[in-house]
C-alpha cells in the first residue's frame, strides 16, 4: 500500500505528463494544418503532371524506343525499396505501420528469390528495419534538419535514386509511405515508381485530343520521366508529413485522455487512503479513551 | 479586345498564378512561342527562361526552369519545376541556379566521357541559365 506522500507525488507526475502530451497534441494540430496545406497546394501539379505523363506513356509506351524508366530493364531481379518514415517518434503506429508493410514486402520478394536493397528516408524506419534487414541498407537520407520539406529535398533523393538506376544497381523501385486520409486514419502504401506507372484518370473525350508535341513525344517523355520520379517522391514526402502529424495528434490525444483517467483513479485512491488514516486515528483515540 | 484564355502557372510547391490572359509567351525547348486563345493543343518542354503573360490586368513576368507547358482549348497550364515572379528573383538566386547548372555540366562530363548527348544537354542548360541571368539584369 503506497503512502499518502507517494500517491501525491504520483499524481503530480502524471499531471505534468498530461500537460506535455496536451501541448504536443496542440503543436501537432498546428503542424498538421500546415502539412495538409502544403499537400493540397502540391496536388494540382502532381495531378496535371500524371495526366500528361499517362497520355504520353500510353502513346509511346509500347514502342521499342521507350525509355528504360518507363519500360523497365526487362527483369525484376533486383528490387529497391525506398522506405520513408519520420525523424521523430511519439506518433503512435505511424512508423511501425510503414516498416511492417516494407518488411512483409521484402520478405515476399526474398521468398521469390529476388535481391532486395533498401534505401531509408527518416531514421525511425531505419531503426525498425535494422535488425532484420540491416545488411540490405544501401543508403540513408536524413531530413532531421529540414524544417519544411521542399521540392529540392525530393529532387536530391530522386537524383540519387536515378543515378543508381543508371548504374544498373536495381531494376524496380518501390516507394513506401503513408497516405493521409484523415486524422485517425493513415494508410501505409507501396507505390512502384520505377518503371513508372501512371493511373489513367482521364475522361474519354479529353484523352482523345490530339496534341502537337514540341520537341517529339519521345524527347518530352525522356525529359519528364526523371522529373516524374522527383514529383512522386515529393508527393510521398508531403503525404507522409501530414500523416505523421495526424498520427501524432491522435496518439497524443489518447495519451492525454489516459493520463486524465489515471489521475482520476489515483485521486480516488489517495482520498480513500486519507480517509483510512483518519478513521484509524479516530479508532485509536476512541479505544484509548475507552480503556481509561 | 482580344479573347482571353485561362492561364495557370503551377510549381510543385504551390500555384503561382491563375488568371485570364490574352497571351502567354512560353520559353519552349525548341524556341519561344506565344499562346493565345484558340491555339492548337500543344505540349512542349521548357528551357530556363522568362515566361511573360499579357492580360486585362497588365503583364507579368516569371522566371521558370524545367517542366512543361500544356496548351489546350480550355487554357494554358505551365508546370514548372521552379518558378518565381521575375521581380522577386535576386542576383543570388540566379548565381545559385547557374552554379547548379555548372555542377551538372561538370558531373555530366565526368560520367559520360564518350557520350556527347548528356554533356551537350548540360551545357545547353548552363547557357540558358546564363542567358536568363543576363536578361533579368537588363
Amino acid at each position: 500500500m503506497p503512502s499518502l506522500k507517494d500517491l501525491k507525488n504520483r499524481i503530480e507526475s502524471v499531471k505534468s505528463t498530461r500537460k506535455i502530451t496536451k501541448a504536443m497534441q496542440m503543436v501537432a494540430a498546428a503542424k498538421l494544418r500546415r502539412a495538409q496545406e502544403a499537400a493540397e497546394q502540391a496536388r494540382p501539379y502532381t495531378e496535371r503532371f500524371n495526366a500528361v505523363m499517362a497520355r504520353l506513356a500510353a502513346s509511346v509506351g509500347d514502342s521499342d524506343t521507350a525509355p528504360k524508366l518507363l519500360s523497365g530493364t526487362g527483369s525484376d531481379t533486383v528490387q529497391l525499396l525506398i522506405v520513408m518514415t519520420s525523424e521523430r517518434g511519439l506518433c503512435g503506429g505511424f512508423n511501425s505501420n510503414i516498416a511492417k508493410l516494407a518488411k512483409t514486402h521484402a520478405a515476399k520478394l526474398q521468398a521469390e528469390g529476388k535481391e532486395v536493397k533498401i534505401l531509408t528516408v527518416g531514421k525511425k524506419g531505419r531503426d525498425q528495419l535494422k535488425r532484420d534487414y540491416g545488411s540490405l541498407f544501401i543508403d540513408h537520407v536524413d531530413l532531421t534538419d529540414v524544417k519544411r520539406v521542399g521540392y529540392a529535398d525530393a529532387q536530391s533523393i530522386a537524383k540519387d535514386v536515378l543515378a543508381r538506376f543508371d548504374a544498373g544497381e536495381f531494376d524496380v523501385a518501390t516507394l513506401f509511405y503513408s497516405k493521409f486520409v484523415n486524422v485517425v486514419s493513415q494508410i501505409p502504401t507501396a507505390q512502384q515508381i520505377i518503371p513508372a506507372t501512371f493511373e489513367d484518370e482521364e475522361e474519354g473525350d479529353e484523352a482523345s485530343t490530339l496534341f502537337d508535341y514540341e520537341p517529339s513525344e519521345e524527347a518530352i517523355l525522356a525529359d519528364l520521366l526523371p522529373r516524374g520520379v522527383a514529383t512522386q517522391i515529393f508527393a510521398g514526402l508531403l503525404e507522409n508529413g501530414a500523416s505523421e502529424q495526424g498520427a501524432r495528434m491522435s496518439a497524443m490525444d489518447n495519451a492525454t485522455r489516459n493520463a486524465g483517467e489515471m489521475i482520476d483513479q489515483l485521486t480516488i485512491e489517495f482520498n480513500r487512503s486519507r480517509q483510512a488514516v483518519i478513521t484509524n486515528e479516530l479508532i485509536e483515540i476512541i479505544s484509548g479513551a475507552e480503556a481509561l | 479586345m482580344a479573347d482571353t484564355t485561362q492561364f495557370d502557372l503551377v510549381s510543385p510547391e504551390r500555384r503561382l498564378a491563375s488568371a485570364a490572359v490574352t497571351s502567354v509567351q512560353i520559353p519552349g525547348a525548341d524556341g519561344d512561342m506565344t499562346a493565345m486563345a484558340g491555339h492548337a493543343p500543344t505540349i512542349t518542354t521548357l528551357r530556363p527562361g522568362v515566361l511573360s503573360t499579357e492580360g486585362p490586368d497588365g503583364t507579368s513576368d516569371y522566371v521558370v526552369t524545367g517542366g512543361f507547358a500544356e496548351i489546350t482549348a480550355e487554357g494554358v497550364t505551365v508546370l514548372a519545376e521552379r518558378a518565381m515572379p521575375k521581380s522577386e528573383v535576386t542576383a543570388d538566386d540566379m548565381a545559385a541556379l547557374i552554379k547548379e547548372a555548372e555542377d551538372a555540366l561538370a558531373q555530366a562530363k565526368d560520367t559520360f566521357k564518350n557520350e556527347p548527348g548528356p554533356v551537350d544537354d548540360a551545357a545547353k542548360l548552363l547557357a540558358d541559365m546564363v542567358a536568363v541571368g543576363d536578361h533579368i539584369r537588363v
